[in-house]
């Protein structure tokens, strides 16, 4: 199945976030450190930058991972490095649809589109579009979801 | 010679304060009593409290009901609510599902009923009618149902036919074969090893003991409570279950709004051959604080009874499921390594209406979930499952309580499933 992805936008916007996390606790880690001595210091700015680089890698596969395709009767959204899931979401058991941006994701022109069905477990999320792409998403999910409503 | 529904305001039952602060007074009354008598000897001040809190609860139960009206209106039920919030509901009746009766131990011996309007949409939990005289309750329900299904008020309700009936023997046995047995089996020889090594210390620990005894019984006590003179009826409208020792209930299962059963054979039950068949259905009840026991009530199709039993009220259900296995149900053997436990009882199969999952450690459940009801798919598969080419499928329904998986699938099986599922679903959503 070939799959559309989200912007690559979106890694850029995984960096900021990681980095916004990541530069305080490698500066107050190595601070610390310092307190007592300067191999210390060394030592914690080492290990935090690791686990800085290990999270990043990880991000970096995860946001690979997002996928949607819109089928004829379905929208299939597929995700997850570690636990891989593909979901599939007819048209017709759309309930409401879900457009958000938070304060990152706007400032990237981003937003998440998220389809909710009468069941908690189905969960279709795709993050990450681009402004206009989640506006198009939008609608054409509205549209579909109301040409082939079915009752519950 | 019966009475029309109101179409102008009217009140419920006078007497349904009383009802409805029953289990209250009688905890009021549980304290206060003894103490009176019991105690030292009158004490003014203890009778004038006693006294307050009584009338508090028996004035806030007289204000709620002098607010509270009534009338049926242009194809509505309209309920009128509240004193300092007031509240005004409409319940269209087209959209009514069940009409539910419920009767407290109060409510009952001052021959009272309540009337549950179920509806599918959440927040229905207000639309009741508490309290109407029995007589009164049966008969707006089926003036109600008569008015929702568009004919005329007097229009008698359909005869419904009786099914199966629980008997009670075997209810109490069923609860009995389960936590208290095991308690039981593990207590008694701690017991007997105690008296023989240290004969004085057996007088405390059987103290103890008792507590948590007395814990285990009342979760069975409550359960024959909710389940006791279990009958089954087949109406038009749906299933009529209904049961109750104390509190008696008459609920129905609207046929069609199925989104799932499941039977349960748990380990002690074996040798009986006993099983549980359970129904899930797309209606949001508000949830109350205390009423766990009626939520837990409207799962149970059957609460305890035989396979054969189980099948055929399932086949009413869900017309052409089963819920025995057919060859190849079963995940490929490598699969015992992710699941060495309950690889034995792993099962799942699609057929062309429904998609049937078993699985289960001691206790074994299987779901039958009809594909007609199916909101989505989702296929998952962890790193061990990777490792071992395992998948799994799982289809949610508007259920609440559970949805179907098929565990441990072989990859190939679980694509096949995954291009198949979506189709047949729509097939089935369309017959």
């Amino acid at each position: 199945m070939d799959y559309l992805h989200p912007s690559p936008k979106l890694w850029r916007l995984r960096q900021v976030q990681l980095a916004t996390v990541a530069v305080p606790v490698v500066l107050l880690a190595t601070v610390l450190g310092a307190l007592s001595s300067a191999s210390a210091a060394a030592a914690a700015f080492l290990a935090t930058l690791a686990a800085t680089a290990a999270a990043a890698v990880s991000l970096r596969r995860r946001v690979l991972s997002w996928g949607y395709a819109e089928r004829e009767d379905d929208l299939v959204v597929t995700r997850g490095v570690l636990v891989q899931r593909i979901t599939v979401v007819p048209y017709g058991r759309m309930q409401f649809l879900d457009v958000t941006a938070g304060p990152f994701e706007r400032s990237f022109g981003l937003a998440t589109v998220q389809l909710h069905t009468a069941a908690a477990a189905s969960d279709a999320r795709i993050p990450g579009l681009a402004a206009a792409e989640a506006a198009r998403l939008r609608d054409r999910l509205a549209l579909l979801g109301e040409a082939r409503a079915a009752g519950l | 010679m019966s009475e029309e529904l109101p179409s102008s305001w009217a009140r419920l039952h006078p007497l349904s304060p009383l009802a409805r602060a029953g289990a209250a007074l009688v905890a009021v009354l549980l304290v206060a009593g003894p103490r009176q008598l019991l105690g030292e000897g009158i004490d003014g001040t203890r009778a004038v409290l006693d006294a307050v809190v009584a009338g508090v609860v028996l004035a806030t139960g007289a204000v709620s009901w002098l607010v509270t009206r009534w009338r049926v209106s242009e194809g509505e039920l309209q309920l009128e609510l509240g004193l300092l919030r007031r509240q005004s509901l409409r319940v269209p009746l087209v959209r009514l599902q069940a009409v539910d009766v419920v009767r407290p131990l109060a409510a009952r011996l001052l021959g009272l009923s309540e009337l549950r309007l179920v509806l599918a949409g959440s927040g229905s939990g207000k639309a009741r009618l508490s309290f109407l005289a029995h007589g009164r309750a049966m008969q707006v329900r089926a003036q109600l149902l008569a008015v929702g299904a568009g004919l005329h008020e007097t229009t008698p309700e359909a005869t419904e036919q009786p099914l199966t009936r629980v008997p009670n023997a075997r209810l109490i046995a069923s609860a009995l074969v389960g936590p208290p047995a095991v308690l039981v089996a593990l207590v008694v020889p701690v017991l007997v090893v105690l008296a023989v090594v240290e004969p004085s210390s057996v007088g405390p620990v059987l103290t103890s003991l008792a507590t948590a005894g007395f814990g285990a019984f009342a979760v069975v006590l409550r359960r024959l409570n909710v389940e006791m003179s279990f009958t089954i009826a087949d109406a038009p409208d749906g299933l009529r279950l209904r049961s109750g020792l104390l509190q008696t209930r008459a609920e129905t299962i609207p046929a069609g709004r199925v989104q799932g059963v499941r039977l349960v054979e748990p380990l002690l039950w074996r040798p009986f051959g006993w099983c549980r068949l359970e129904v899930d259905v797309a209606q949001q009840r508000e949830h109350e604080v205390g009423e766990e026991d009626v939520q837990q009530l409207s799962s149970a199709l059957l609460p305890v009874g035989t396979r054969e039993q189980a099948d055929a009220l399932l086949a009413l259900v869900l017309p052409g499921a089963s819920t025995r296995p057919p060859p190849g149900a079963q995940p490929p053997r490598r699969a015992r390594f992710k699941a060495p436990l309950s690889y034995r009882r792993l099962a799942a199969w699609c057929t062309e209406d429904h998609l049937v999952g078993r699985t289960g450690r001691l206790e074994v459940r299987t779901v039958v979930v009809p594909l007609a009801k199916a909101q989505s798919i989702r296929w998952s598969q962890g790193p061990l499952q990777r490792r071992l080419r395992l998948v799994t499928v799982h289809v949610d329904t508007a259920g609440r309580r559970w949805s179907v998986a098929a565990r441990d699938r072989d990859e190939d099986d679980a694509d096949d499933l995954l291009v198949r599922l979506p189709d047949l679903a729509r097939t089935a959503r369309l017959r």
